[in-house]
């Protein structure tokens, strides 16, 4: 059987050959109880072929596919209602092809394979090292060393501790009359004189990345846009995982005109599109967890966004003002704006007032805009992660 | 991979004696294997057929399989692949009651693929044999050419869709029914309706059907059908002789177009590639039927498991198991389609109504609701008569035909539509419409139906392969047109261009506006959509590169 090493590297070969690459690396999400799930690494391709497309032309705004149907009730009766927010903890807002579901396998087997797509990531496509702006320090992990001491019995004698104690203890009992001429001959020593070291637990101190993710998921998102986001947060997530070792620590927020703070990544990137667009919420949220758990002292902080460049706040006035106060504290703002085929080559509403208001030029090194359209593929997603952390 | 136990065996053999006594037809020979998931991940892939050739994209797809499986697992009951003789593949450690049910539903399914006409291509070929022929060829070819197999093979892949499966069809079966001299040749009559009327003549629609009434009544009282028309047309003679002569009828698909003309495959160092475009077209051809014949065939299985198993003495202690797992398998979901029981129970439906003798014009003709309800001429031709259906139609054919409004009252159906809801932020399910003719549509919409995309062998010039889609209403997936289209131009060796119709953006609907008169009936309801705009555009692929442009 082939390996998916084998399949990656026949298709880096089509690339010399000169062909588009076919292979995708995607996620399988393996839901489970109370939250716990598992995400699965699995390489996925499409066949392109002349195919119909499934939309449907006449189809009124704000109506889904018409399927089939059994059981009481006559022409226009409602029977059935499915949220299209769903509350925390309800486990089941999984959207189409976004994440086919959520829920065991735990914290740590996720991790495990994000961990392994980053590696597959940063192996091959080469993306360049995160900057790390590690001065402030913060309890990351504990080590295990020989530096707890013990009197009477261990694992290894402290010399140099051992006789101090009997010094000590000599002294105390008037054994050691000129200090200037000790003869150790006449010592007494005493089996509690002994001092061992023995292991114990350390705290060790590194630098620690917090990582907040932003998705707009309003009414336009839909389909593509979605996926392309999803997609690019996922591989930038995983790759994050895998540079800082496990070092790094996410929260996610989901935005349409409110901004709210999901537990864990399967709801953030499964979560259905909802109502209008208000960006600043988004940021604005970001702005209060930081002050409120004052996380700006321990962290290092990166802040990455996506959306459609959908605003209702046209002037982009409040996003503007959250953004600067960001700037305080931030290590690198990362902004990606991913635009709908119908959007052409006029500049969305984010990129508009971003541009406008000069903070791209005057904070160049922390914050980062990368524009592209729906229809990208693997190899441009990579390259836009690139641009925001380049 | 191994085959079932001699005992487990046994319970088929015993299935196969009472499936033949209710009207059944297959051979005797089957065989029954024992599979594990890990076997199961491992060939659907491959269409289940083990001897199928090698190649990356299955490769993929095991892989993902395997992650799939490991987040939700599930297992089939059966799989059964239309060989000779018929595979079937079933997990291992069934109870003997389920197996009985299981091979009943196996032999409906053998008894699908080798009687209903659809399949007629596939009778003759022994497709494990082939395949197994081909993969060996497949493997020898790589160990010359290395991975420039792999390419051929999916750029054929990607025109794979487009085989002209109707024409190959069209072609077994009317060759059956011509003598030897004559065959390939277009008949008189067949010339007279087919061409003549409709291509040459553009009558309309009422003179062609008069003409049809006035053939079937010559046939009766037996009457020269011709003599009048000869009158009418004198020219008709001379074109049905020269039609005849030239026999040019034959169009060949763009699988087939690119063997014969492709100036790039006539090269000598690419003529192998030839035979690789060939096996893929033929796999595609043989899986034709298939997609095609889902409803169908999952219904007609489903029908005889039932009716089969619930007449079998095996039954006996188990009843409520039964019971458990055949609802698991067909019933009706409450919002959704479920392929498996929708064919059953059309089944089911034809059977009964032909039985009270439904499909007759003096049913048509009453109008009493209640008198319809009770009609019945007691013909109990209902068993001989879906016997017929399974022989002739396909998923098209059979829902198009048989879905009526008794049907959907019935079994209580409708057409389920889901609508946003914005003060309360939810989807709304809600009864869209219960009328059959929407409800066959909505069917209708969900099955295969591949784009119609010819060569225009006229607009195939200076080395330009022009395709042409057909307008049906719908685009072609816009994203997949370019790397289709590097495919074809890599196997053509030159420029290829496609004609195809896309909406404009003005042909999007009106916004809707609430209805002032009925405040209950759902916003945008009573705004008629805009009618959608199309125009015709014209991909154009050379050297890798796309344009567009607009006719």
């Amino acid at each position: 059987m082939i390996t998916l090493d084998e399949l990656l590297e026949r298709d880096r070969q089509r690339e010399e050959d000169g062909f588009k690459r076919k292979i995708r690396i995607g996620q399988i999400v393996k839901p489970g109880s109370g939250g716990k799930e598992k995400i699965i690494v699995v390489p996925t391709t499409v066949e392109e072929k002349f195919f119909h497309d499934e939309i449907n032309l006449d189809q009124e705004q704000g109506e889904g596919e018409p399927t089939g149907g059994t059981g009481e009730g006559e022409e226009g009766d409602i029977i059935g209602e499915q949220p299209i927010r769903p509350e925390e903890g309800e486990g089941d807002g999984e959207g189409d092809g976004e994440g086919p579901g959520e829920g065991e396998g735990g914290e740590h087997e996720f991790e495990a394979n994000a961990y392994e797509l980053g590696k597959v990531l940063s192996q091959d496509f080469q993306l360049p090292n995160l900057k790390d702006k590690g001065k402030k320090r913060s309890l990351a992990k504990y080590v295990y060393d020989l530096t707890d001491k013990n009197q009477g019995s261990g694992q290894f004698l402290d010399k140099k501790a051992t006789m101090k104690k009997i010094v000590e203890t000599n002294i105390m009992l008037g054994r050691v009359p000129d200090i200037s001429d000790i003869d150790t001959t006449q010592f007494i020593i005493s089996p509690q004189d002994l001092i061992y070291r023995i292991l114990s637990r350390e705290k060790d101190f590194e630098s620690q990345a917090l990582v907040f993710f932003l998705r707009d998921y309003s009414g336009s998102m839909g389909g593509k846009v979605t996926q392309t986001v999803v997609s690019q947060h996922v591989m930038l997530y995983s790759w994050l995982m895998y540079q800082y070792d496990k070092q790094v620590e996410t929260r996610f927020i989901l935005h349409d005109t409110d901004a709210k703070e999901v537990s864990d990544f399967y709801k953030y990137y499964s979560y259905k599109v909802a109502g209008g667009t208000k960006v600043f919420t988004a940021f604005k949220l970001v702005n209060d967890i930081v002050e409120r758990e004052n996380l700006a002292r321990e962290y290092n902080i990166y802040v990455f966004h996506g959306t459609d460049g959908d605003d209702w706040d046209k002037e982009g006035v409040q996003t503007i003002a959250e953004i600067k106060k960001m700037m305080l504290y931030v290590a690198r703002i990362g902004i990606s704006i991913v635009e709908h085929s119908y959007v052409g080559g006029k500049q969305t509403e984010v990129e508009k007032y971003l541009k406008s208001s000069g903070i791209l030029s005057k904070h160049k090194e922390l914050i980062k805009l990368d524009v592209m359209g729906e229809t990208v593929d693997d190899s441009r997603i990579i390259q836009g992660i690139k641009r925001l952390i380049s | 991979m191994e085959l079932v136990s001699q005992h487990v065996k046994g319970i088929m053999e015993e299935c196969k004696v009472r499936a033949r006594d209710a009207g059944l037809s297959f051979d005797d020979e089957s065989l029954e294997y024992i599979v594990t998931n890990r076997d199961l991940i491992e060939l659907s892939p491959k269409i289940m057929i083990p001897t199928l050739y090698d190649y990356w994209v299955h490769d993929v797809k095991v892989l993902s399989g395997k992650g799939m499986y490991e987040a939700y697992p599930s297992n089939p009951y059966e799989t059964v692949i239309n060989t000779r003789p018929a595979i079937s593949y079933y997990n291992d450690n069934n109870p003997d009651w389920l197996n009985v049910m299981i091979f009943y539903h196996v032999l409906g399914h053998i008894d699908f693929f080798q009687n209903n006409l659809f399949y007629k291509n596939t009778w003759e070929v022994d497709l494990t044999g082939q395949a197994l022929a081909d993969k060996r060829l497949i493997a020898k070819l790589r160990s010359e050419k290395g991975r420039l197999v792999d390419y051929v093979i999916e750029f054929s892949r990607g025109i794979d869709n487009l085989v002209g499966y109707y024409r190959e069809i069209n072609h077994i079966i009317s060759k059956e029914n011509l003598s030897k001299k004559n065959q390939g040749k277009i008949n008189k009559i067949d010339y007279y309706f087919d061409i003549f009327l409709q291509q040459l003549k553009g009558v309309s629609h009422n003179t062609y059907l008069k003409e049809i009434t006035r053939y079937n009544n010559s046939q009766k009282t037996k009457s020269n059908f011709f003599d009048p028309i000869t009158d009418k047309y004198p020219e008709f003679e001379e074109l049905y002789k020269k039609a005849k002569r030239s026999n040019k009828h034959y169009e060949p698909d763009i699988m087939e177009y690119i063997i014969q003309h492709s100036p790039f495959l006539k090269l000598d160092e690419n003529k192998w590639m030839k035979t690789i475009i060939q096996i893929i077209r033929n796999t595609s051809l043989y899986f034709q039927p298939q997609i095609r014949t889902k409803i169908m065939n999952e219904g007609w299985a489903s029908f005889w498991h039932e009716y089969l198993f619930m007449r079998d003495d095996r039954i006996c202690g188990h009843e409520s198991d039964f019971a458990k797992v055949n609802a698991g398998v067909t019933a009706m979901p409450k919002v959704g389609l479920n392929p498996y029981a929708l064919g059953m129970r059309l089944f089911q439906h034809i059977e009964d109504m032909e039985d009270k003798g439904c499909y007759s014009f003096d049913y048509y003709c009453q109008k009493d609701e209640i008198k319809k309800q009770k009609y019945n001429t007691l013909k109990k031709s209902g068993t001989q008569y879906i016997f017929k259906i399974r022989a002739n139609m396909n998923d098209f054919t059979f829902i198009n035909r048989y879905i009526d409004q008794e049907f959907l009252t019935k079994h209580k159906l409708f057409v389920s539509g889901k609508r946003f809801n914005q003060p309360r932020m939810s989807w709304e399910y809600y009864i869209k419409s219960k009328k059959a003719e929407d409800y066959k549509k909505m069917v209708i919409d969900t099955l295969y139906h591949p784009p119609e995309i010819q060569v225009d062998a006229e607009k195939s010039v200076k080395g330009v392969l022009y395709l042409n889609h057909t307008f049906e209403e719908k685009p072609l997936k816009r994203d997949f047109i370019e790397n289709t289209m590097i495919g074809i131009e890599y196997l053509w060796g030159g420029p290829i261009h496609l004609e195809t119709s896309e909406p404009t953006a003005e042909g999007k609907p009106a916004a809707s506006y609430a209805n002032f008169w009925d405040p209950a009936t759902p916003v945008g309801k009573t705004s008629e959509p805009k009618k959608i705009q199309w125009k015709r555009m014209r991909y154009m692929m050379e050297n890798r590169k796309l344009h567009k442009r607009e006719l």
